[in-house]
């Protein structure tokens, strides 16, 4: 392999795992403030994107893209409200059955407005021959769009949790639900918060991600596993390992299309998946003094 | 003998159906209500797994897919190249291999449909087993997301290998002689035949069932469903019945592919989509979780209304909904709900508040 393909792959892996570590922190901030997985995360990956797509002919495509990321949150906003608010202490069994639901009448929904033709917002900057040379490398600058919004949200994410009261909030409800609450915090509205956030990251991805990975009514339930399996990789609920985990499965995703068929792409992240749970189900950063006290 | 009541009388309901058919001339409802009947054979051992030992499985697509898959090209796939290897010959010499021409005229070898039968039922259940070993032990998220991973393997084996047909599935599968004048085929004369193999197997099976569920067995697996821990402080190997009736519900998906894919005379890589296993699990759900009878009832009905084509385009929208409905108003399957409570719910969630001391929970 040469050096200029070494990092043809290893750009194209990072793109993948930006993705993915997206999701998983999709995944992270719900589970931090509810316990629960909410199965429905790759949705809003793709209602961002085909929202865009078809609001495209009649704005510019920022506001597209700006109107795509509200309507995802305000339609994550309405699922916690409609099917989960009111839930008094529902069991797992129950709210991954709830989530598996919603999942699946959102892909119908999705399948009957927009039919399953495979569809892409264009290219930020130039058209799918634009290149730039790095490292001898030639990369789409769509690569470079999506890299940089993924590492922006994560920025963002960090300072909104450490900095803004909100964000301190959300974590108080995250560590322990009955203190915050004692603390005066409403931690219902932080938990429809949680719904807003993750749909509008995910969205926000959906949308730089079209151009290269083109966006179906169906591609939630492919992210969905594989964020997963980025968020178990670096340990339920730590978003900042989620970011290295999803590298790390992106990378080896890309590295793997050189030595496997294509058909199989799939099947390495579930590998990984079914490997990371029954050896280390607390994650390859997490600690496993902590994991013994929770429930695997 | 009280306890057979139940089964009789699904007997002879059975049998007024085909009658009844008979007389009016409507017969072709018999066939979906023959795999109406196995797809309820592998509802009713999810069932088990689901509702009285309380382990979620999202794969069982991928048992059924196995049995129909490997009895389908065992009974199919042409051995005349392999004439010469040890285990084409030592096969050959038990008398497990049927030999003839194809439509071709070129020679054609291929496994006995009872021993692709056995092979792929083992095989499921092995495959159950070396799965459950590590997967039980998760709970939860950790448990959906392993077996939904399971089950997505599966699809992709599938779809990728040409052994299993690829995209296209395997087609021209033969009938399956269970005993001399007994077949499963998708033959039109022998759709009463076959209505009745399917019904009988199904019937089989629920006794079986019942008998597991009111058994030390059933006892074990009900109290791992409440507590394991509880369970395992009064001498309950949790690990290994757990592992047995995911084996067991294994068998009883992997059994009603085979009979399906030589009913149906082929099987297509839909069979195996996540989209199935969450199928089953949303019918297990509306009967009620820890309700044979309810899984065996709405796996009858709501195969038979999804087979015949009510729901249209909305075959998955459907399940998806019932799925979400059954889970807010109803976790205890529609046959058990409580009306009255249930309806004082949801107009206490109309006005948004309870008056203090109202007890208005639905059962849960």
């Amino acid at each position: 392999m040469t050096a200029e393909l070494f990092i043809q792959y290893l750009f194209a892996g990072i793109t993948y795992g930006a993705i993915y570590a997206i999701v998983a922190i999709g995944f992270n901030i719900i589970y931090n403030t509810t316990g629960i997985i909410n199965f429905a995360q790759g949705e809003f990956v793709m209602l961002g994107g085909m929202i865009s797509i078809s609001l495209l002919p009649f704005v510019p495509m920022p506001v597209a893209i700006a109107l795509a990321v509200i309507l995802t949150m305000i339609f994550g906003a309405l699922l916690e409200i409609c099917f989960i608010r009111w839930l008094e202490s529902p069991g797992v069994l129950r709210m991954i059955i709830i989530t598996i639901g919603l999942s699946i009448l959102t892909r119908e929904v999705a399948l009957h407005i927009w039919g399953e033709s495979i569809r892409s917002l264009p290219y930020f900057v130039g058209d799918e021959i634009t290149t730039v040379t790095i490292l001898g490398a030639r990369i789409s600058p769509q690569v470079l769009w999506v890299i940089g919004v993924c590492g922006l949200m994560v920025v963002f994410l960090s300072v909104f949790f450490q900095t803004t009261s909100v964000g301190r909030e959300m974590r108080a409800c995250a560590a322990n639900r009955k203190a915050a609450i004692l603390c005066g915090i409403n931690t219902r509205n932080m938990v429809t918060l949680s719904f807003i956030l993750s749909a509008g990251m995910g969205a926000l991805a959906g949308c730089v991600m079209s151009p290269i990975t083109s966006t179906e009514y169906d591609i939630g339930t492919g992210l969905a596993i594989k964020g997963f399996t980025v968020a178990i990789l670096g340990g339920l609920g730590n978003s900042m390992a989620a970011v290295g985990a999803g590298l790390l499965l992106g990378i080896l995703e890309a590295f793997s299309i050189s030595i496997l068929p294509l058909a199989f792409k799939d099947a390495i992240a579930i590998t990984i998946l079914l490997l990371i749970l029954f050896v280390r189900p607390h994650g390859l950063f997490g600690s496993s003094a902590a994991a013994g006290l929770k429930e695997f | 003998m009280k306890k057979m009541l139940p089964l009789a009388v699904v007997a002879l309901i059975v049998i007024a159906i085909q009658v009844i058919t008979g007389l009016t001339d409507t017969r072709f409802y018999l066939t979906q209500l023959t795999m109406s009947a196995y797809y309820a054979l592998l509802i009713i051992g999810l069932c088990v797994v689901m509702g009285y030992a309380g382990q979620i499985s999202l794969g069982h697509a991928g048992f059924f897919a196995i049995g129909g898959y490997v009895s389908a090209a065992l009974t199919t796939r042409n051995l005349v190249a392999h004439k010469e290897t040890g285990l084409v010959k030592m096969l050959d010499g038990f008398g497990l291999l049927v030999s003839g021409q194809d439509i071709y005229g070129d020679a054609f070898m291929a496994v006995t449909p009872w021993t692709a039968c056995i092979l792929a039922v083992l095989c499921a259940g092995l495959i159950a087993w070396i799965l459950g070993i590590p997967v039980l032990k998760l709970k939860g998220h950790y448990l959906a997301m392993a077996t939904l991973g399971f089950g997505i393997i599966i699809y992709r084996i599938v779809l990728a290998s040409a052994y299993f047909g690829e995209a296209d599935g395997i087609s021209e599968v033969p009938g399956f002689t269970l005993v001399p004048g007994l077949t499963v085929s998708g033959d039109f004369g022998a759709r009463e035949e076959n209505y009745y193999i399917a019904w009988g197997l199904l019937i089989l099976g629920m006794v079986l069932l019942r008998n597991l569920i009111d058994s030390r067995v059933g006892r074990a697996l009900r109290s791992i469903h409440g507590s394991e821990e509880a369970a395992a402080s009064v001498g309950v190997n949790t690990a290994r019945y757990k592992l047995s009736v995911f084996v067991l519900s294994a068998v009883f998906a992997a059994v009603a592919g085979v009979f399906m894919v030589h009913y149906n005379g082929g099987i297509g890589p839909s069979e195996a989509g996540v989209m199935k296993s969450v199928r089953y699990v949303a019918i297990v759900a509306v009967g009620g979780m820890a309700h044979i009878w309810g899984a065996l009832i709405m796996g009858i009905v709501l195969n038979f209304l999804s087979l015949r084509g009510v729901f249209g385009s909305y075959d998955d929208a459907v399940f998806g909904f019932i799925l979400i409905a059954i889970m807010l108003f109803a976790p205890n399957g529609i046959l058990s709900l409580n009306w009255r409570a249930s309806v004082e719910r949801l107009l206490t969630f109309a006005n948004l508040r309870k008056r203090p001391g109202d007890q208005t929970d639905a059962p849960s």
